[in-house]
């Protein structure tokens, strides 16, 4: 089954970092793309006007993917403002760094709720409209933080190989609707998130280079094409070997 | 809407899904299984959501939780709308 024509991609976080690049890939391949911020509008407005310049299409919308009621009306706007999302890349997520006997509940809970509940929410809306048509892709954007340890974020730690649990799962349960659930971890990538940790980190990967956000958007770009219709289930690791 | 459905306008939302699933039309009878024509949760689920939206209703899970065969689909629906 092929991408129906009416159908369009939403990227939480989107704004910025891996979230925009995904959605400028997207767009290269012709999706419609719906690109979610939660509080920088002047970034998600760039992104957009990144993909409209490339002849592509996309429109902005702000929600808290954490929140149930934001994340419910950000799938409505999404069909209102262009069509149904068959394709659904769970890209928001939070830091809160700590060593575990720091931790606080806050500090937990709003990794967890962001990065894992969010994700489950909003997959769990979108499967609703995969299963009916067809066709669909749902993609996590995990971390090799979780399949791999690493001090000081028990919770996002959790949280990512949650969402690697999550998203094996539920590919077995629409596997036979033609929808397509998969994770993409990347190691150390350039962005603002990652900027403060990067170099001392570097050293360790086998490239010896920290990954571009291209990088982490190609690997995307394919799960999200007709031609991954048979990749489901798995995680593609985007870490320059880090986690051979 | 919902005081105005029939049975019959019942079945043939359930006939028609059911064969959009893949299930032959001759096979389906008010007293036929959804396990014996394989009929999966997820094609229930569906199925569901079929109903609702065709006839305005909700359907709980505590409605359908004792759903065996299509004429038991079909008697909660039509009791409903």
């Amino acid at each position: 089954m092929s991408k129906p024509d009416s159908a369009c991609a939403l990227v939480t976080g989107g704004s910025r970092g891996i979230g925009a690049a995904i959605a400028v890939g997207l767009a290269e391949d012709g999706w419609p793309v719906v690109v979610n911020y939660r509080s920088d509008g002047d970034a998600a407005a760039r992104t957009v006007a990144a993909i409209e310049a490339k002849g592509g299409r996309a429109v902005a919308v702000a929600a808290d993917v954490s929140d149930r009621v934001q994340a419910e009306r950000l799938l409505d706007e999404s069909v209102e403002a262009i069509g149904p999302v068959l394709c659904l890349v769970n890209n928001a997520g939070v830091r809160a760094d700590n060593l575990a006997v720091s931790l606080s509940d806050d500090e937990w809970d709003a990794v967890l709720t962001t990065n894992l509940t969010g994700s489950f929410r909003l997959t769990r809306l979108a499967l609703r409209t995969m299963i009916r048509a067809r066709f669909g892709r749902v993609i996590g954007i995990a971390s090799i933080v979780g399949p791999r340890a690493n001090a000081g974020q028990a919770n996002y730690a959790a949280a990512k190989a949650g969402l690697i649990g999550m998203s094996k799962t539920v590919a077995v349960e629409v596997a036979s609707r033609g929808v397509t659930v998969n994770t993409v971890a990347p190691g150390f990538i350039e962005t603002d998130m990652t900027r403060d940790v990067l170099e001392r980190a570097a050293s360790a990967v086998p490239a010896r280079r920290a990954g571009r956000v291209e990088e982490v958007a190609a690997c995307v770009r394919f799960l999200a094409s007709d031609a991954a219709g048979y990749v489901t289930g798995t995680t593609v690791f985007v870490d320059g070997g880090l986690a051979a | 809407m919902a005081s105005t459905i029939t049975k019959d306008q019942v079945e043939g939302v359930v006939t028609d899904a059911l064969v959009k699933f893949g299930t032959e039309r001759e096979l389906i009878t008010p007293e036929v299984t959804f396990e014996s024509l394989d009929i999966d949760s997820l094609d229930l689920f569906e199925l569901g959501q079929i109903i609702e939206e065709e006839f305005s209703i909700e359907l709980k899970g505590s409605d359908v939780k004792d759903i065996a065969t299509v004429g038991d689909l079909v008697h909660v629906v039509a009791a409903l709308a």
